[in-house]
């Protein structure tokens, strides 16, 4: 991060309330980007989308607001994955994991929302009773409360996050094994959630939901009180990331990305800042899936497959990865043309991805929002 | 034995008859064939089938064909030109009108089983020893006269020790307990499981009511069981070796891109999907041209395989890799890059569906050890292949110019360039060779596994695997990792099942990484830290 100037300069010694910490964390026009996009998502859209007609060209589909709602989830993991990524080294091909527990644990709730509604009319999920099950497995207990539901898609990620970051970064494992191992765990979590036996549903995992809180789930108002809600996250998200970055923690945490052996040698132990750094990436992916189920009606195992994970990857790649808009802008860049292209052009996407892949690496080191400032530093030095 | 005394002297009787007159079936017994009921024409078959007359075994194969017609009392065989009297054999006019005799699947299995006894009697040896094979499993009482008739007669060693078998089957549920004693006896040298199922009902007092004979019932199975483990074992060994070979086919190749010269190439799958491709196209150039030869397709795809699959390395590190050296995480994001564009690519030039590569006849069948344990010929070969190619790469590495320089360059790549080896034509042969070695392996995986654009997906993984249990740098690392991760994740799956298998070694790995970060042959030393 290059040091910008703060719309609200700290004073240069002394202990600073945490309030103006969190204010100093964004410049001033990084404010007013964000309260912009909060207006638009807030405001805007819910206008535009209930009292313009569907004639208008002002209008704003039911389809656009999903998929806007579903990038911005995206956006939200990208954010996660560049904290780790970016600011910390690490890169992980296992971050589709995190997602999808998060999306399973509150898809748990929306299952039990369903009630006798399903096609068989029966307490269980469709799933189960077609299995023959008689009885809820005990990690469903509790599902039906929207608390609880909210708080597995937050604690599971982040205890699979702990166990496995503990036991991996303890050791040292860095660099391409720290990698592919997380690719083999997600993979391997894949392989357990296909099966029927696993109890979330198989292949099919988890869709045809109806309702959260009593509240019917297509219905245009809770669609956008979804869209609004993961606006408000992201934003909240990267407030806090940009904070998170700057603090003593965020420099300690760029420093071990840069030298971890000098870092060490100083005094300080990587293990708990990767393993902090790597907890809130996981949860952060995890609240992004339980906002992105109910959006989308559907979660599946393949979310977790290894190709998802490492999409995730070129989305900060794409955008920059060490910057926190650079995530956000390469998920929507990545995910619009991927959108454009499936439609459009399906057998050409994977091309386009692959060179995508191939093209940033080589000769797009910083992503997009690298090559608008060197364009910026360009035409400065012209002037 | 529960059939009345009368049916089953009849053919003999009927046989005597016959004999001084005209040797061919009972006029009565071919007319039963048309009967209305499926089960008085079962009947028939079995009783013509015991009397076993010269010209039966071309009646029930008329029958079996379709082609026995029946018109008021006469039946007739139409071969789509003649036809001719079912009884007597000589030719007549087919009738207008005439029916075809209906046979259902239940007939058509008593049909076969009655062709494959009318057999046991030919002339020639291979085609009794064919007849005695097919009757080895699912012989019912009825056959029991048939096969004791052939016993008697049989002369041929090998033969007579499969009629043995058969005869003890057939008579299992016979009303003489010194008969089925016998018979148990006999089976208990038969160790398979369908024998085992067999004597399993004669172990209980309600089905047998002869203490000897349930106590030899007991013993027998028990002997069976015995064999059994030692086969079940021996094919859980064999399938992990045989899976490990195919690993290790896969991870060769990348013991040499990532193991030695330290590149993470994700397209590695795909590398293999290319050779897997090159042995199909080199199918179907032999379908086109040689179709005389195309069961040596094989042999010639190895080389073709090789080269194409080397040719993709080369295109692959002068255009994308040898940019990033250095930059491990980059190379893992451009490389995947590479592999789904060759996916697509393969989707584009092949399609999307899986193509049929076909094993060649010389590799299909297998040797029998144990009766449950069969080594299929395509496994063999295999692992005998994959011995091959790793032969091949030790000696490329470590008796070779060239081998000798990829280790100089791995080593100290400043001071190898000051020697004056050509550091970077040297990094694009050996990144070329282990592509050609992951081609070869996907010529072996093209025998065994489905062949399609996303076959090179599912091994990236594994392969990974074994390196990174192996440890890098290292070829013997390699060999072992794979080796004891087929056998390891083979033994599981027989008790866990394949998926918690799977997770259970992925588990072990990362725990194995824990104690070992560096692999099992840990290098020492400077390189100790990379």
């Amino acid at each position: 991060m290059s040091a910008t100037s703060s719309a609200f300069p700290l004073p240069a010694s002394g202990r600073v309330p945490l309030t103006l910490r969190v204010f100093a964390a964004l410049d001033r026009k990084a404010w007013i980007a964000l309260a912009v996009f909060l207006a638009l998502a807030l405001v805007v859209v819910p206008v535009l989308h209930l009292t313009v007609p569907e004639s208008s060209t002002f209008h704003v589909s039911a389809y656009a607001i999903t998929l806007i709602g579903k990038i911005m989830c995206y956006a939200l993991v990208a954010v996660a994955m560049d904290l780790i990524w970016g600011y910390g080294g690490i890169l992980s091909l296992g971050h589709g994991l995190f997602f999808a527990l998060g999306g399973y644990a509150f898809g748990m709730y929306l299952m039990r929302q369903i009630g006798r509604d399903g096609s068989y009319g029966a307490d269980l999920p469709d799933f189960m009773v077609f299995l023959d099950w008689k009885e809820l497995p005990w990690f469903w207990l509790g599902s039906d409360h929207f608390g609880w539901a909210a708080l597995l898609a937050l604690a599971v990620p982040a205890v699979v996050a702990f166990v496995f970051g503990y036991f991996a970064f303890r050791s040292r494992i860095k660099g391409v094994y720290f990698s592919i191992i997380t690719q083999a765990l997600t993979y391997a979590a894949m392989l357990l959630f296909f099966r029927n036996e696993t109890g979330f549903g198989g292949n099919n995992g988890f869709t045809d939901f109806k309702r959260i809180l009593g509240h019917g789930i297509t219905s245009p108002e809770m669609r956008l009180v979804l869209f609004g809600l993961t606006a408000l996250t992201l934003a909240a998200t990267l407030v806090f990331a940009a904070w998170l970055v700057k603090s003593k923690f965020g420099r300690v945490l760029t420093a071990i990305r840069d030298a971890e052996s000098r870092v060490m040698f100083i005094g300080y132990n990587p293990l708990w800042y990767k393993l902090t750094i790597w907890v809130i990436s996981a949860v952060l992916c995890g609240i992004a899936g339980a906002l992105y189920v109910p959006q989308v009606g559907i979660i599946n195992p393949s979310e977790m497959s290894p190709a998802n994970s490492i999409e995730i990857a070129i989305w900060v790649a794409v955008g920059g990865r060490g910057t926190l808009i650079g995530p956000v802008i390469g998920a929507f860049v990545v995910n619009l043309a991927k959108s454009w292209f499936t439609v459009s052009f399906p057998e050409y996407w994977l091309f386009f991805l692959g060179l995508l892949f191939i093209v940033v690496t080589l000769m797009l080191p910083q992503g997009l929002v690298g090559l608008w400032k060197k364009i910026i530093a360009r035409k400065g030095a012209a002037a | 034995m529960k059939k009345p005394l009368l049916p089953a002297l009849l053919p003999f009787l009927l046989w005597l008859t016959s004999l001084s007159a005209l040797a061919a079936p009972d006029p009565a017994l071919v007319r039963q064939l048309a009967a209305d009921d499926n089960a008085d024409k079962i009947a028939a078959i079995q009783q013509l089938t015991a009397a076993a007359e010269p010209g039966t075994a071309r009646l029930l194969q008329a029958m079996a064909d379709d082609s026995l017609f029946v018109a008021g009392d006469r039946l007739f065989i139409f071969d789509g030109e003649h036809g001719f009297d079912a009884v007597s054999g000589s030719a007549a006019d087919l009738p207008e009108g005439a029916d075809s005799v209906t046979v259902n699947n239940r007939l058509r299995g008593e049909l076969s089983n009655a062709l494959a006894a009318l057999k046991l009697f030919d002339a020639d040896r291979n085609a009794r020893l064919n007849a005695t094979r097919e009757l080895q499993s699912n012989v019912g009482p009825e056959l029991a006269d048939v096969l004791g008739k052939a016993r008697a007669q049989e002369q041929d060693a090998e033969i007579k020790l499969l009629l043995d078998l058969a005869y003890a089957q057939a008579t299992l549920q016979d009303s003489d307990p010194a008969v089925r004693l016998a018979a148990v006896q006999t089976l208990a040298d038969a160790p398979t499981p369908a024998i085992r199922s067999l004597l399993l009902p004669l172990t209980e007092a309600s089905a047998e009511s002869d203490d000897k004979v349930r106590a030899a019932a007991v013993d027998a199975i028990k002997h069976i069981e015995r064999s059994l483990a030692w086969g079940d074992t021996l094919a859980g060994i064999f399938s992990g070796l045989s899976l490990g070979s195919i690993l290790l086919l896969a991870a060769l190749g990348l013991a040499i891109t990532y193991g030695v010269m330290g590149i993470i190439n994700m397209a590695h799958g795909e590398l293999l999907m290319i050779g897997a491709y090159s042995a199909y196209a080199v199918q179907s150039l032999f379908r086109a041209w040689a179709p005389d030869y195309v069961d040596w397709y094989l042999p010639a795809a190895i080389p073709v395989a090789f080269f194409a699959a080397a040719l993709v390395g080369v295109v692959m590190e002068r255009t994308v890799i040898r940019w990033l050296y250095g930059r491990t995480l980059e190379t893992l994001l451009a490389t995947w890059g590479l592999s789904l564009i060759l996916i697509q690519a393969a989707r584009v030039l092949f399609g999307a569906q899986n193509v049929e590569v076909a094993n060649p006849s010389w590799m299909s069948g297998g040797v029998e050890l144990l009766p449950n344990l069969i080594l299929p010929w395509n496994r063999v070969i295999i692992i005998g292949f994959a011995l091959f190619v790793l032969f091949l790469v030790w000696v490329l590495m470590n008796k070779t110019r060239l081998g000798m320089f990829v280790r100089a360059v791995t080593q100290n790549r400043a001071m190898a360039g000051c020697v004056g080896v050509p550091t970077a034509r040297i990094d694009t042969m050996a990144f070329a060779l282990g592509a050609g070695i992951a081609g070869l392996g996907g010529v072996a995986l093209s025998q065994i596994s489905n062949v399609g654009p996303d076959m090179g997906q599912g091994y990236i993984v594994d392969s990974f695997m074994v390196v990174v249990v192996g440890g890098v740098g290292q070829l013997a690392g390699a060999v072992w990792a794979a080796l004891g991760l087929g056998i390891f994740s083979k033994l599981l799956e027989g008790w866990a099942g394949a998926v918690i298998a799977k997770i259970m070694i992925l588990v072990a790995i990362i725990v194995f990484i824990q104690k070992r970060p560096q692999g099992i042959f840990a290098l020492k030393g400077r390189f100790a830290d990379q």
